[in-house]
């Protein structure tokens, strides 16, 4: 039962990075234009 | 522009097409461009080096340019000292190839500080250094690559809207993020019960349980809490209030268990409830959102400026709403007129379909009284504003409309009138469990309270909040599929229980625009008119050309305003300038082809039938629906328009009042109508129908008053819409017949005590999966008619 002390924090740990990841992108704008987004990436480099 | 063959025209051209808008070359001679403004486009392209665009636009095709006629530099806002900013609807923003010409394009200019064009909103958002005065440069830029650019200011969703999406959005991240990890722990305890998992670590994951789910729960059921406490404030009952009640008491009673280390908590269920039912809620406001922005899109775009007159004899461009009494404005032909007013100099025919509904123009000439919405169709006229804005016949329209809107909020959603009977009962049968349980069953109060949560829990009506948005968001996409936009929330359910169609003549039941009718039958007269014609903008023109639309257009063409076109000896006109005599008063519009050595041909226009009319009209019969024709025009017109179309009863000459009063009488003979119609004097009568429907041409405050808008030329999507709303009517009805007998089955057991949190997570999820499954039935079945 010991691993258990470690393995649920780290479970939430992890979970807890993943949401604090989504709300960032989400502050940072970045599911404004999904479909732009989408074309934009083939295009930027190559100009 | 460097080297032509980077950009050849696209391939597979067997047939010579434009380089820039791709558009079939008419006329012989050299040009790779039909036009001008395409062959400047290409220009502007080439000289930046972005040539690539042409490729990267694959089968699609840029636009025709057209001149840019209104001043944008009222709606640029300046920023700091020194730059301002500009936010653009832009129509044609629709590839991403044309993201990267304009992002490009505008970023080569070093007074430009940032542009972003957005996809999704076909937004292009500027900054630029220089006061807001320099808007029109760069607006112009952007117009004359073919884009058609609009203010985005009429667009966007208000930020009191956006700040709700948000929080909708973080909500459903937190209660995912907690109801995936309160649920891992769940499980371990679940199967824990036979014994294998001791006392102390249950109580552990009950704590870690309860330290995740009770901070989720208190953030992510914030829109349902609110939702409840203000119904309960108006002294209603609504579908959030027993959700409210139910998580927050399965949490309470949870902690309880938990503090006692005893063996049931309901974290899971509270969070996994929230969870689901944010689901419904956010695809809920987006599709409705979606519908939104499209409508206002189309309507930004169709607004117009209008040409105002100095008294020192100089024109500018202002916006229509701008306007003052006493301003003088030149109404160029082809014109929508903004504003009421008196015709002073001049004199023409003009267009009052949307205004009255009346399909013949009327000849109008100095001290006529004219209002916002005709279209000027023949010489230009000057006219005097009398009233603009909050004094128009559009605002007195919009007043009717705001009356009759009173009369349809009383309508309540089928969800919330089931809500309001079944609230009171669950939370009667909860406490009559815990009642019972404490006095007659002889438990302690927290036993008794633990059984009555979890009735609760049980009845928590995830079919009611979850399933009907579920069939609404399938069915607001399947029409937005085929260019049908829902404005209303209860639009689906409101037009399935019509029984009754009231029509619109003009705009409606026809085009809404003037196509030939007679003269078509001399093709090689059709086609040199047409050659002709193809050089005028006039809707008599276009409409000539569109019945011969592979017509080279004439060189040496000369338009001599309001009155016709020399084409060298050939003239194309109104009788007066072609010299013909014989005039035949017929109510139709004409136009008179005059060549040397040929007798004069004469082209008679109408407004023609929508070319589905009489089939859409026999398929709402077959829907055991009752169709009349209602409209303002003369009874001639009427009649002639109602026998085309097959439809027995109509009545003529109906004032936008006669029109309300007439769907009055209808409702109060208890039938339900769906009011179908586009002008301006059909808005008060859409607002007062039981439900409502209008074509995407139809005027702004029309639109408003409508509960859905279609695009296109085809009548048909009445129908399609119709059927959609019966078959989503039948699927929630499904779907609240499921959940009853979900409730039945399973409310027994709960009072009994028997429903244990894995029962209720097992029930609440299999039922929910079972209506979401059963509303995406609707998407299944493929639309009727042709797709698109």
């Amino acid at each position: 039962m010991d691993s258990l002390l470690i393995l649920v924090p780290a479970a939430l740990l992890l979970g807890l990075l993943a949401l604090a990841a989504f709300l960032w992108a989400l502050r940072n704008g970045q599911y404004d234009d999904p479909d732009g987004a989408a074309g934009r990436i083939l295009f930027d480099d190559d100009d | 522009m460097t080297d032509a063959a980077l950009f050849a025209p696209p391939p597979a051209a067997t047939a010579r097409l434009c380089a820039h808008c791709g558009e079939l070359l008419r006329g012989g001679g050299d040009g790779t461009f039909c036009c001008a403004g395409c062959a400047s486009a290409h220009a502007i392209i080439g000289a930046a080096g972005l040539g690539a665009f042409y490729r990267r636009l694959e089968e699609r095709h840029a636009h025709r340019p057209v001149p840019l006629d209104a001043d944008f530099s009222a709606h640029a806002r300046a920023v700091g000292a020194d730059e301002a900013e500009l936010d653009l609807l832009v129509d044609g923003l629709d590839c991403p190839a044309c993201v990267w010409l304009l992002e490009s394009l505008l970023a080569r200019n070093p007074a430009i500080r940032r542009v972003r064009a957005h996809l999704s909103t076909r937004r292009l958002s500027l900054r630029w250094r220089g006061p807001p005065g320099h808007a029109n440069d760069h607006v112009g830029l952007v117009a004359a690559l073919g884009f058609r650019p609009a203010p985005y200011d009429a667009v966007a969703a208000t930020s009191e809207d956006n700040r709700e999406a948000r929080l909708l959005l973080r909500s459903l991240a937190v209660a995912g993020f907690a109801a995936a990890n309160v649920m891992l722990l769940s499980v371990a305890v679940w199967s824990g019960h036979d014994g294998s998992m001791g006392e102390a670590t249950r109580t552990l994951f009950h704590w870690l349980s309860a330290a995740i789910a009770l901070p989720a729960v208190a953030y992510a059921g914030r829109p349902f809490f609110r939702s409840a406490l203000a119904a309960l404030r108006a002294g209603r009952t609504n579908m959030d209030v027993p959700i409210s009640i139910g998580v927050t008491l399965a949490c309470i009673v949870s902690l309880h268990e938990t503090w006692v280390g005893e063996q049931h908590t309901y974290f899971d269920s509270a969070i996994t409830l929230l969870f689901f039912l944010l689901i419904g809620r956010y695809l809920d406001r987006r599709a409705r959102g979606r519908a939104r922005h499209a409508v206002r899109a189309l309507l930004a775009l169709s607004s117009r400026s209008a040409t105002v007159v100095a008294r020192d004899g100089t024109t500018s461009l202002q916006r229509v709403d701008r306007l003052l009494p006493g301003d003088m404005l030149l109404v160029a032909a082809g014109e929508r007129l903004g504003a009421d007013g008196v015709v002073t100099e001049g004199s023409s025919t003009m267009d009052a379909a949307l205004v009255s509904g009346e399909s013949v123009p009327q000849s109008v000439d100095g001290g006529a009284r004219v209002f916002a919405g005709m279209v000027n169709l023949g010489a230009p006229l000057r006219v005097r504003v009398t009233a603009a804005g909050q004094h128009t016949l559009l605002s007195e329209i919009v007043r009717l409309v705001e009356a009759a809107e009173r009369g349809r909020s009383r309508f309540v959603a089928l969800a919330d009138r089931v809500a309001r009977a079944y609230a009171p009962v669950v939370h009667a049968t909860a406490l009559l469990t815990f009642l019972g349980w404490m006095f007659l069953g002889g438990l302690s109060w927290d036993r008794a309270l633990l059984v009555a949560t979890a009735v609760l829990i049980v009845t928590c009506p995830c079919a009611l909040a979850l399933a009907v948005p579920v069939v609404q968001v399938v069915a607001s996409t399947r029409l937005l599929r085929s260019g049908i936009l829902l404005l209303s929330p209860t639009a689906l359910e409101r037009i399935a229980r019509t029984d009754y169609v009231v029509l619109d003549k003009t705009g409606t039941l026809t085009l809404g625009r003037p196509e030939l009718v007679e003269g078509g039958a001399d093709a090689e007269a059709l086609r040199a008119a047409a050659a002709i014609a193809a050089n005028s903008r006039h809707p008599l023109a276009q409409a000539l050309v569109r019945t011969a639309p592979a017509v080279a257009p004439a060189t040496d063409v000369v338009e001599h305003s309001g009155q016709g076109l020399t084409s060298g000896a050939s003239r194309l006109g109104s009788a007066h300038f072609c010299g013909v005599s014989e005039t035949l008063d017929d109510g139709r519009s004409e136009l008179w082809f005059v060549r040397p050595g040929r007798a004069a041909q004469r082209f008679a226009f109408a407004d023609r039938l929508r070319p589905d009319a009489a089939a859409t009209v026999g398929a709402l019969e077959n829907r055991g629906l009752t169709v009349e024709l209602l409209s303002g025009d003369r009874p001639a017109a009427v009649a002639r328009a109602a026998v085309g179309a097959g439809v027995t009863s109509w009545r003529a000459r109906t004032s936008p009042a006669a029109k309300a009063q007439r769907l009055a009488a209808l409702a109060a003979e208890g039938r339900r109508v769906l009011m179908v119609g586009d002008g301006l004097n059909d808005a008060p009568a859409l607002a007062a129908a039981y439900a409502s429907v209008s074509p995407a041409t139809a005027a702004e405050a029309t639109q408003n008053a409508a509960d859905a808008v279609f695009q296109g030329d085809a009548l048909r999507p009445v129908v399609e819409i119709l059927d959609v709303a019966r078959h989503g009517e039948r699927l929630v009805r499904q779907n609240l017949a499921v959940a009853l007998l979900y409730n039945l089955s399973a409310v027994p057991l709960a009072i009994l005590g028997e429903v244990t949190p894995l029962i209720a997570a097992v029930a609440m999820s299999s039922s929910s999966l079972l209506v979401i499954g059963n509303a995406l039935r609707l998407s299944a079945r493929a639309p009727a008619g042709e797709g698109r």
